[in-house]
């Protein structure tokens, strides 16, 4: 056993364990925790893959970005999870359908690999391995597949745009500030230095 | 060990000792030194008790933080209340690395080091949300909603104004980023002058990605008593100041390799280059640090309104705007590494 597969048990092993726990645990708080465990040990095994970018970017927007907000959204909501606890069973033939599928799936993918290897080698190519996997990504992403990212691009901001317009509440009634006008106030218009006579007042 | 990895392995873990060892001391140091400028600005001595001068203040305080009883609310989620310290002090650490303190002096030459950086420092907004929220109480978790996403947004600027440098390089491999500078301008050749508004972004954004003052909102003493870290007490409470003043320190190494040329010499000709590379380092991420502890002297505290409106609506145009205009003057120009 050389050193890369030990790491391969461990990290598929916690990433599996994670990943049960994520559904098992009572506190909705620490399946976030554990969905976190998972993602971390998935971006472990890109490591061992030699696909170092995708398990940063993994890290960096999954684990960084995402789950942070999942965090946010699940100590905030007041929600009874034991009630959603009894639903658990009455979904679960569903998860299995879905869940069966995918395993399906996988099995037609890694079937192909071994019943028609030479189908696959032409769309899978590898790259050649002075280019580090970064400047790989990019040379297809952006030359290759650029109408594709382009559009992909567009429809995030569509979506962006949507999420904004349908929560923006512009109310009229209240005070904004106005930070421009506040930097351009200077102490002469601002600031009146008057001489009080005694005992007249202003 | 059929592949004889065993003894690289232990070569590893040896260095990588040696490198924390050697931080820590640094750290110590540098709190010392924190604790002195903040002193000499308010006029007053600082530290000057515990041994020479008071050098050896720090070790005293750990000393003491570490005889201390950890208390435990009665209403905290324990695990999770003692995971949240750990996750700080490791994933600060653990940025270490791949900061290369002079030529190969890396314990791990990542090809991606830039961006690993990147991924620590936006897992390192965990600690501070898990220690929030497992301590049960309400100003700690005010203070770790306040900071997560104060975190999230200025790590947004960060990583357009690291796109710019990346650009200038051509690579992600923090020692190609410093070899990249090394040009015979020397000093005028670091990528502080080319990309000077990029230089001041970042500086002010690692202050608030590290939580530092002016931007300490998370630890708002007069509204928050001490933020998320109002239940701790003892070790997890030194875990989380060691924790943040390694972050600095790496955010001051950051800038010290992105910007300011990282191990090499300011004047590029015979006496001064042969200085060793690591004397450079240090010097050079202490003089970052001196701007940081002047910068908590002097500043005053920012609203929560003006953080968000400075991260959101200042730094973020600016930075996106200057990813186009350095990637378009590189492309008519032909300066800088890009390959191909």
């Amino acid at each position: 056993m050389t050193s890369g597969d030990a790491f391969f048990y461990l990290f598929s092993a916690v990433a599996v364990a994670s990943g049960f726990m994520v559904i098992s645990s009572r506190n909705p708080v620490h399946s976030v925790l554990f969905l976190i465990l998972a993602f971390v040990n998935a971006a472990g095994l890109f490591i061992l893959l030699g696909a170092e970018f995708l398990a940063m970017i993994l890290i960096v927007v999954y684990v960084g970005a995402v789950a942070v907000l999942f965090l946010f959204v699940v100590m905030m909501l007041d929600v009874d999870f034991n009630e959603l606890k009894h639903g658990f069973l009455q979904y679960l033939p569903l998860g299995a359908v879905v869940g069966g599928i995918v395993l399906l799936e996988l099995i037609v993918v890694v079937g192909g690999w071994t019943i028609a290897p030479a189908e696959l080698r032409v769309s899978a190519a590898p790259v050649s391995s002075s280019v580090s996997n970064t400047m790989a990504l990019g040379e297809i992403l952006y030359t290759q597949y650029l109408y594709f990212f382009q559009i992909a691009g567009l429809v995030l901001l569509t979506a962006m745009i949507g999420s904004i317009v349908l929560t923006l509440r512009h109310k009229v009634s209240i005070r904004r500030q106005s930070i421009s006008e506040q930097n351009r106030r200077n102490p002469h218009e601002s600031v009146q230095l008057q001489k009080v006579p005694s005992r007249m007042g202003l | 060990m059929s592949d004889g990895w065993f003894l690289p392995l232990l070569l590893h873990i040896g260095e990588s000792l040696l490198l924390i060892v050697a931080l820590l001391i640094y750290i110590a140091y540098i709190l010392y030194a924190d604790r002195k400028v903040w002193a000499a600005v308010q006029l007053r001595r600082g530290p000057n008790v515990v041994g020479p001068w008071g050098l050896l203040q720090s070790f005293a305080d750990m000393l003491k933080f570490v005889l201390k009883e950890p208390i435990i609310p009665s209403g905290a989620n324990k695990g999770v209340f003692l995971l949240a310290p750990m996750v700080t002090g490791v994933l600060a650490i653990s940025a270490w690395a791949v900061i290369p303190i002079s030529q190969g002096w890396a314990i791990a030459n990542l090809n991606v080091g830039i961006l690993y950086i990147f991924a620590i420092s936006s897992l390192s907004v965990y600690g501070i949300i898990m220690a929030g929220w497992a301590s049960n109480s309400k100003y700690p978790f005010l203070a770790a909603l306040r900071s997560a996403a104060q975190m999230v947004s200025y790590e947004v600027s960060i990583g357009f104004v690291i796109v710019t440098v990346l650009l200038c390089a051509g690579s992600l491999n923090l020692t190609d980023i410093v070899n990249a500078q090394n040009t015979r301008f020397g000093l005028l050749g670091w990528y502080w002058l080319p990309l000077f508004p990029m230089f001041i972004i970042f500086f002010i954004s690692a202050l608030a990605e590290t939580n530092r003052a002016p931007f300490d909102l998370v630890e708002a003493e007069s509204e928050l008593v001490a933020g998320f870290m109002v239940e701790y007490s003892a070790t997890p409470y030194m875990l989380f100041m060691l924790g943040e003043y390694v972050a600095i320190i790496t955010m001051c190494s950051l800038t010290t390799i992105l910007f300011l040329g990282g191990w090499l010499s300011p004047i590029p000709f015979a006496p001064f280059t042969w200085v060793p590379g690591v004397l450079w380092f240090i010097l050079k991420a202490t003089l970052v640090f001196f701007m940081i502890a002047l910068v908590r002297a002097v500043v005053p505290r920012y609203r929560y309104d003006q953080l968000m409106r400075l991260g959101w609506k200042v730094f973020l145009p600016i930075s996106l705007v200057s990813v186009v205009v350095v990637a378009g003057v590189l492309e008519l120009t032909g300066w800088g590494n890009l390959p191909g």
